[in-house]
């Protein structure tokens, strides 16, 4: 079956990618000269969660690796475990679970695979404990069209290592990875919701709430105008410790089954839903506990939910603000954003630790990141990104490449210096649309 | 525990379908063309909670088929389901014109599947219990000009199964034929088929093992093929020749 409509999840930019699928290691190397011979170049593809042009081809030839999602081994000792790099983070976690196994670093959704984990070297609402994913990956295998197989750690083949992690996909094709996991008593959170009325309260809940729970993050509301900018709720928690294993029956998700015309989000509904949201939260703190589905993954009850913004598709602007910076940058982003009239329902605001990864271009760093949707439904889009780029630039920040769809070649050069490092080791056979757009 | 028996193991069908059941803690012995792959398959079903032998053949080396149903008879003890899911897609042109690789293509498909089943319907006579699931096609319900080297096949191995079915029924053995319709496999990967009637196989194996477990005769997969079969079925011949299908 023939596949020509891959795209991106955030339907934009709209290139479809041609899918070769494969669906066995050994056929990989074929498939990947024979692409680079017919078309120049492709790029390996997972489930397609990245937001942008990361994840397609400069080709419009993308190897799909989706088949490729079979364990190869596990010791569930340790801990440590050996997959091929299709497995989706979802099947490493029904199998996982249940051992008392879970995956040290997830980002915000299960749906994504182990590979395009480590390329986007994914963060988690842990990052202050854990890192990146990239911190948990002890060897991976990784194809390369000249050189062909070769395992990469921290100790052998490093400089690939460290450029495969965060690289995007570029430096060759990730066969399998071995990642240590965390051992867990319960699949059960142990969650803290408090509501905050600004920006500032966020910052001192994070400070207090970030020390006594491994889990943090916020939504904020960024539609809400005068006093109530940066109004959110903070969610912190641990997993419980009530040797519970068990993995809840997965009720019914719902499904977009199509892309409406036209984005459902838009001024009106955002306020509106943003409003009822903000209130029905506890005005005091309040504890409760949840099963880890619907504290890590609450976006994946709903299938295919990109489709809400309809046919012209979105656009994730994700941004990291140095600590120093960080409060009045953000304010800043906040009341543009909120004078623009255009956003999304899941503003998210997280504060990022310390600990750094082995991934020459991973994009977290100390400081607060934000995150939120825009509809690609106003053609003052561009205005507004180049208005927030401004802020962003001034603090001394950066764009998360794997949401990225717009930041210009400078920005990304200066805030990611390693990308020469990067294109001294990217594979000739691979090439993104993302990273023609940035280094060209 | 449940002892399971699966020939053609590497296919997508398969492997979708022993993933269910690994789940459950089963002992797999499974047999395939391709050794590595074997391996990495029985590798993916042990870390999923399931023991696993393989043992790797050509399933047209008719044989030795005795031989690989002896072992893993042996290996497994006795055998709960017997699961044949092996098969390629020929090119029907190709066939149309070359003897030799039509009459491949008919031993891979029909031949040694119904050597398959003669042999593991007489072990399984004897054991006395037990179920023998076979997968066909809605492709063997009415030979189409584009496929009939390969609708034929999978045709005369439902036939096959009819009257096998009753045999064993008297046995305490049961007998289920699948019809898949169109699936998203290796097998029909370049394709040109129509979007809204394609399967995956996940969908195809959830609806294949419920079927085994509520022992179904025949099933479709998923369950529309069985209305668009019907209607397929009744159209006269005088009509079916002129439609290019």
């Amino acid at each position: 079956m023939i596949q020509n409509n891959l795209l991106s999840w955030g339907n934009y930019p709209f290139f479809p990618q041609v899918s070769h699928r494969c669906f066995w290691r050994d056929a990989l190397i074929e498939k990947l000269s024979t692409l680079h011979l017919e078309v120049g170049s492709t790029l390996p593809f997972g489930n397609g969660r990245s937001y942008g042009d990361s994840c397609l081809a400069a080709s419009g030839h993308v190897i799909s690796l989706k088949a490729l999602d079979r364990f190869i081994s596990a010791d569930w000792k340790s801990g440590r475990i050996v997959a091929e790099a299709g497995i989706m983070l979802d099947q490493i976690l029904r199998i996982a679970i249940p051992h008392g196994w879970f995956l040290t670093v997830t980002p915000g959704t299960k749906f994504t695979t182990l590979g395009g984990a480590i390329a986007n070297d994914v963060h988690g609402k842990n990052h202050h404990i854990q890192g990146t994913f990239g911190r948990h990956v002890k060897r991976l295998s990784l194809l390369r069209s000249e050189q062909g197989r070769l395992t990469c750690s921290p100790e052998e083949n490093s400089e690939l290592f460290c450029a495969t992690i965060g690289g995007l996909g570029l430096t060759g094709i990730i066969e399998w990875a071995d990642i240590q996991l965390t051992p867990i008593r319960s699949s059960r959170i142990n969650c803290t919701l408090e509501r905050f009325n600004s920006l500032s309260d966020f910052f001192t809940l994070a400070k207090e709430l970030d020390k006594k729970h491994e889990f943090g993050v916020a939504w904020v509301d960024c539609i809400a105008k005068g006093k109530n900018i940066g109004r959110g709720v903070y969610m912190a928690g641990d997993f419980a410790q009530d040797d519970y294993l068990q993995i809840k029956k997965i009720h019914r998700p719902i499904n977009i089954p199509i892309t409406p015309p036209i984005s459902l989000i838009n001024g009106f509904s955002l306020r509106a839903f943003n409003g009822i949201y903000w209130h029905r939260q506890p005005k005091h703190r309040k504890f409760q506990q949840v099963c880890f589905e619907s504290f890590f993954f609450p976006l994946d009850r709903i299938l295919n939910w990109n489709r809400i913004y309809g046919c012209k598709g979105f656009s994730q602007y994700q941004c990291l603000i140095p600590e120093k910076h960080a409060e009045t940058a953000i304010q800043q982003l906040l009341n543009t954003i909120a004078k623009s009239g255009s956003g999304s329902f899941l503003a998210v605001l997280k504060r990022f630790g310390n600990l750094s990864s082995p991934g020459w271009l991973s994009f977290p760093g100390p400081g607060t990141t934000l995150t939120l949707d825009f509809p690609r439904n106003t053609s003052l889009l561009p205005h507004l990104f180049n208005r927030l780029d401004t802020i962003v630039r001034e603090a001394g920040g950066r764009h998360y490449p794997a949401k990225d769809t717009h930041v210009s070649g400078e920005d990304f050069r200066r805030c990611f210096p390693a990308w020469k490092k990067i294109e001294a080791l990217r594979d000739p056979a691979l090439k993104s649309r993302f990273w023609d757009r940035v280094t060209s | 525990m449940k002892h399971i028996f699966i020939i053609g193991a590497t296919s997508a069908i398969a492997r979708a379908c022993a993933r269910l059941w690994a789940a459950e803690g089963v002992v797999f012995f499974l047999v395939g063309r391709h050794t590595e792959r074997l391996e990495q398959v029985a590798a993916d079903l042990v870390v999923r909670g399931a023991a696993a032998h393989t043992l790797s053949m050509d399933i047209t080396d008719i044989d030795s088929l005795p031989a690989v149903i002896h072992t893993g008879l042996e290996t497994l003890g006795h055998i709960d389901l017997a699961f044949i899911a092996h098969g390629t897609l020929p090119d029907q042109k190709a066939c149309e014109i070359n003897l030799d690789l039509a009459l491949r293509e008919f031993t891979n498909n029909a031949v040694s599947t119904i050597a398959l089943l003669t042999l593991l319907a007489n072990k399984m006579e004897e054991q006395g219990f037990g179920v023998l699931a076979v997968i066909t096609s809605v492709a063997g319900e009415r030979g189409r000009q584009s496929n009939y080297l390969y609708g034929s096949a999978k045709g005369s191995v439902s036939i096959f199964c009819e009257g096998l079915r009753g045999r064993l029924f008297k046995a305490g053995v049961h007998l289920v034929d699948i019809r898949p319709g169109f699936v998203a496999t290796p097998m029909t990967n370049g394709l040109v088929l129509p979007r809204l009637l394609i399967s995956q196989p996940e969908m195809v194996a959830n609806r294949i093992v419920t079927g085994i477990r509520k022992k179904k005769e025949i099933l479709y997969a998923p369950v529309f093929w069985g209305f668009v079969m019907l209607i397929i079925r009744v159209i006269p011949e005088c009509l079916w020749k002129r439609i290019k299908l």
